[in-house]
């Protein structure tokens, strides 16, 4: 497994054993969620921006399992808003923790931030770029909920042109014979240099300017995204397109029983409530896997797992 | 280049030393910086817009006495890639060379993504060279491509 040190800045060095090793060692999480395996451990969050449900699943993973959490929640609050260097920040912030956990919104942060820590750092998101945990958390739930990760029909909504989470997923299941299902509205569509990436790996897809319930009929995944005012550069666009990108309880009626419904979270109104009682809905649950997902990439990264 | 007397005159030969030759007229000086021209002191002849039936226009610049080595080279091949250099002994052409991009670009260009990290932080900028015949780079922190003609230097 080659990244920077025991650095997760990326899942890119990561290959299919890499992968499914990590996961495995999450689901021993679920089984046993609670232990002292962090005992004498202290792990600092650096959150140079603000992610509430981010934060709160890395530090309640470092707390059930007997570890320590230092850091802060908000770049306001620290000397960077004085003007201190990324790394002066992280070389004083390294004297005390044994691991980094950090969020940025300049992307490259958590690369660089690596680069100069003498202690491991994960990435919990910097900026547009990377969210490691989130795709690893979305891989669980997909292995989870159908019993394997290869050959499954994955279903992508919303905004695919700046989704972080649907690109890095691109990535991460090359290894594992997918068919994606793009559906989006045009101005959101999937931005051709990750097509190009599919077409490298053969990776098959299949774009769909509609969403329906017959499009969707096939799918084991569908994983649902928000479709955000301000990315629209045409707002008229956007009012015409901001109400067909939403799921309801009623477009479920034709999918297959295994069928799941994931979503990164926050939603705001691209899934309905009346879906959220169907057992399909899955991403409740999502967002807990994502607890002893962390588990795993924290003891990973302080070379505890066996 | 043309072989009558006033061309000829424009460009005065070199006894020992480096030419480099089919610069885009408009990179003439982004060369002058990058291989820190401004600091030597040997005789340097600099020519802008000359006509050439390849591109048009071109530079081209003679510098005496002074050898580059691989790798200071290799950095000119980011602004222009079809630069051509004669390496002159005795009057001689003893050597001709194109230049070929580098595996690595690092601290000469400046990444075009404004939330790149590598904009906020005193650090040097490292590229991958993700396509050499296309001249695409890829800024290893924030991994946006950088194609050869929106490649800006530091």
């Amino acid at each position: 497994m080659d990244q920077t040190g025991r650095s997760l800045i990326s899942l890119e060095g990561l290959d299919r054993e890499d992968i499914l090793w990590l996961l495995g060692h999450a689901a021993k999480f679920e089984a046993n969620p609670n232990s002292k395996i962090l005992d004498g451990k202290i792990v600092a969050t650096l959150f140079f921006e603000p992610s509430t449900r981010t934060r709160l699943s890395f530090e309640t993973a470092v707390n059930r399992l007997g570890g320590r959490v230092i850091g802060f929640s908000d770049a306001a609050t620290t000397s960077s808003s004085k003007g201190e260097t990324l790394k002066d920040t992280i070389m004083m912030v390294s004297n005390y923790a044994d691991l980094i956990i950090m969020r940025h919104y300049l992307e490259g942060a958590a690369r660089y931030a690596s680069e100069v820590s003498p202690v491991p750092i994960i990435n919990a998101g910097d900026g547009a770029n990377q969210h490691p945990s989130q795709t690893m958390l979305d891989l669980y739930s997909m292995l989870k909920t159908q019993g394997r990760l290869d050959d499954l029909n994955i279903y992508l909504v919303g905004d695919l042109k700046y989704g972080r989470t649907v690109h890095s997923m691109l990535t991460a299941m090359r290894f594992f014979n997918p068919t994606f299902h793009f559906i989006s509205p045009d101005e959101l569509k999937m931005p051709e240099e990750y097509k190009e990436y599919c077409r490298i790996h053969g990776i098959k897809f299949q774009e769909h300017s509609s969403f329906d319930e017959d499009t969707i009929a096939d799918a084991d995944i569908l994983y649902m995204t928000r479709v955000q005012r301000e990315r629209f550069t045409d707002l008229m666009e956007y009012e015409r397109v901001k109400d067909m990108f939403i799921l309801r309880n009623d477009m479920l009626r034709k999918t297959k029983p295994n069928l799941r419904i994931l979503h990164p979270l926050p939603r705001v109104n691209e899934i309905t409530q009346d879906v959220d009682d169907n057992p399909k809905a899955y991403y409740f649950q999502q967002a807990k896997n994502g607890l002893f997902v962390r588990e795993a990439l924290i003891c990973n990264a302080l070379n505890l797992l066996k | 280049m043309a072989k009558n007397g006033k061309s000829e005159l424009l460009v005065a030969a070199l006894e020992n030393g480096t030419v480099i030759d089919h610069i885009p007229s408009d990179k003439v000086f982004d060369v002058v910086n990058l291989l820190g021209l401004t600091s030597i002191d040997t005789p340097i002849t600099i020519g802008a817009n000359l006509s050439s039936r390849k591109m048009g226009t071109k530079g081209i610049i003679k510098i005496a006495d002074k050898f580059f080595s691989e790798k200071e080279l290799s950095k000119l091949s980011v602004i222009a890639p079809n630069i051509v250099l004669n390496i002159i002994r005795g009057y001689e052409v003893v050597e001709k060379k194109k230049i070929s991009m580098p595996d690595e670009v690092r601290g000469i260009v400046k990444c075009n993504n404004p939330k790149c990290i590598t904009n906020h932080e005193p650090m040097t900028t490292v590229f991958d060279v993700v396509d050499k015949e296309n001249g695409t780079i890829r800024c290893r922190y924030c991994n946006k491509d950088i194609h050869k003609g929106d490649i800006r230097l530091l």
